[in-house]
């Protein structure tokens, strides 16, 4: 069964609902960082890195068949689990999903700290970038 | 008689409470993500006494009003506030004159004045001295005035320590030397550098020596007459007073041929289309409405300093240092990022094959406030060869109990995340 992008993002939003400490949380998200090997090591080139202020990331994305995927990793493992959290939910999407996609899910986990430009993790970029290769693809 | 001698002596004696302390800092009451907050960011910035905290809001209460220019009675109680808090900082760092006390919005504000007044008077072919543990804000005024200029860079290096090579430092020295611009602490690496020779061998020279004292000023007394530095520069915000407000004391005879670095309001003596004439020291460097707030709760800041035994406090503070970078050094693959003989307060570290971005993560949500990064020195990183560090820098309310509960904290995150 193919979820929506609203069902992908609930799923998550279930996933971490069992979780009331911050620390478990936490666990739970080094686990899928560690667990994911998220970019071929000779595709993290220059032209694929986002440089945020402390941890780094690098992204990459492929447009198969009107559909978008990414792969990308970081070298902070607690930003490389949320990249994964990312990915799964905007992955084999449209492009116009990508392009308008209300990624909901990161609030409501209570990641949000995350996505503000401040933290400096390169996630806030990660996900500008996500949204401007959706938009280029569009205009192509 | 000798019982009251007795009893004068115990009055005047000054006593370090740390729990009395605590009491007077609310925010070290607060909790983060749960826990009771540890604060181990103070290099970043200090938190605030209540003595502070009270004295703005009683400024905006009962005494604001614009500074040296109304007859009125509120202009004139501000103006009488913010003159004896100069007069205050004056007296605490020593300096000869009150008017050697420039209000300025903090270190990075005096250091960029400094750069383009200074700057006026240096040639193409001038050299400026800095070392390589300076941050951002004590290399890149003096880049751009490089740039503009025509004068040249030099920087002073490090041993694998981080400490000063002072020889190399002196070998740079030359008649080109017109300025020595060296930081008394590092922020990232805790070295407190020897400034007293480095003051000595660059006067030989005949260079004008900066001390940018935004980390040392909170945590030992400071001289500025008997360091004989030019100028010594620190930001109120690390030194338990507000942000926005900071001083340069420059010594006067350099000071009163200096050109002005903003015009404006209050600087000025006489203005006319064709020519204005500049006012007096310190005015002539305080163009605009300075930060009248600022500076009182910044000498509130510093009369409760005066209320505190310094002494104790400086050795307190080194113990604690000491005490947290060996429980560190306790754990595996802990690797400590500045081992000078001679250093406080800071203790840098990182954990070989973990980021430090997840160990601060991971410190923050048990209640930890530390720093990580490259700490606004990248250039220093770059000589370790690493990307930034976790950071713990200490103030005297810090205690025992509380570097303990960021070892365990520590080691938990580290299980996490091996």
């Amino acid at each position: 069964m193919i979820m929506t992008l609203e069902e992908k993002q609930q799923d998550i939003i279930d996933e971490f609902a069992i979780y009331d400490d911050w620390m478990d949380k936490y666990e739970y998200i080094i686990e899928l960082g560690k667990d994911l090997p998220l970019i071929n090591e000779e595709k993290k080139t220059d032209n694929r890195l986002i440089e945020g202020c402390q941890s780094r990331v690098w992204l990459d994305s492929e447009v198969k068949e009107g559909k978008l995927f990414f792969t990308a990793d970081s070298d902070a493992i607690i930003t490389k689990g949320i990249i994964g959290l990312l990915i799964r939910v905007l992955n084999g999407e449209t492009i116009e999903n990508v392009a308008t996609a209300n990624l909901f899910f990161i609030s409501k986990i209570g990641l949000q700290e995350h996505l503000s430009p401040t933290r400096a993790n390169g996630l806030a970029s990660m996900v500008k970038k996500i949204k401007m290769t959706a938009l280029s693809s569009l205009s192509k | 008689m000798g019982f009251l001698i007795f009893v004068a002596a115990m009055i005047a004696k000054k006593t370090f409470n740390i729990e009395a302390i605590r009491e007077d800092f609310p925010i070290l009451h607060t909790s983060v993500n749960g826990r009771p907050l540890v604060y181990f960011d103070n290099g970043a910035t200090s938190q605030k006494p209540k003595q502070v905290i009270e004295a703005i809001d009683n400024y905006y209460e009962s005494e604001n009003s614009n500074v040296h220019r109304g007859v009125h009675h509120l202009s004139q109680l501000a103006t009488n506030k913010y003159e004896d808090a100069r007069r205050t900082i004056q007296q605490y760092i020593n300096a000869e004159h009150s008017e050697e006390i420039i209000f300025t919005k903090g270190t990075t504000d005096g250091l960029n004045m400094l750069a383009f007044s200074i700057g006026q008077t240096l040639e193409v072919g001038d050299e400026i001295i800095i070392t390589e543990m300076e941050h951002h804000s004590n290399i890149v005024p003096w880049q751009m005035l490089c740039e503009r200029s025509g004068c040249k860079l030099r920087v002073a290096p490090i041993n694998s320590k981080g400490e000063l090579k002072l020889d190399a430092f002196c070998s740079l020295l030359s008649d080109r030397t017109k300025v020595v611009s060296v930081t008394h602490i590092s922020n990232t690496l805790g070295t407190i550098n020897p400034i007293e020779e480095i003051i000595e061998a660059s006067h030989r020279y005949g260079a004008v020596v900066i001390i940018d004292g935004a980390q040392s000023i909170q945590h030992m007394k400071i001289d500025v007459q008997t360091l004989d530095c030019d100028f010594y520069l620190f930001s109120g915000h690390k030194v338990f007073g507000p942000t926005g407000i900071g001083i340069v004391y420059g010594k006067k005879k350099i000071m009163e041929v200096l050109t002005p670095y903003q015009g404006g309001g209050d600087m000025i003596e006489t203005v006319s289309f064709e020519k204005t004439t500049y006012n007096v020291l310190p005015y002539r460097f305080e163009a605009g409405t300075p930060n009248i707030a600022g500076a009182i709760a910044l000498s509130r800041a510093i009369e409760y300093l005066n209320t505190l035994p310094l002494d104790e406090i400086e050795k307190y503070e080194k113990e604690l240092q000491e005490y947290a970078q060996n429980e560190l050094c306790k754990i595996d693959d802990v690797r400590i990022i500045g081992k000078a003989s001679n250093k406080t307060s800071v203790v840098s570290f990182i954990v070989d094959g973990i980021h430090p971005f997840d160990i601060g993560t991971l410190l923050d949500k048990q209640g930890i406030a530390v720093r990580t990064g490259h700490h606004c020195t990248q250039p220093l990183m770059k000589i370790y060869g690493i990307p930034g560090t976790i950071r713990i820098s200490l103030a005297f309310y810090n205690t025992k109990e509380e570097v303990d509960i960021l070892i365990n904290a520590l080691k938990r995150s580290l299980q996490m995340l091996r």
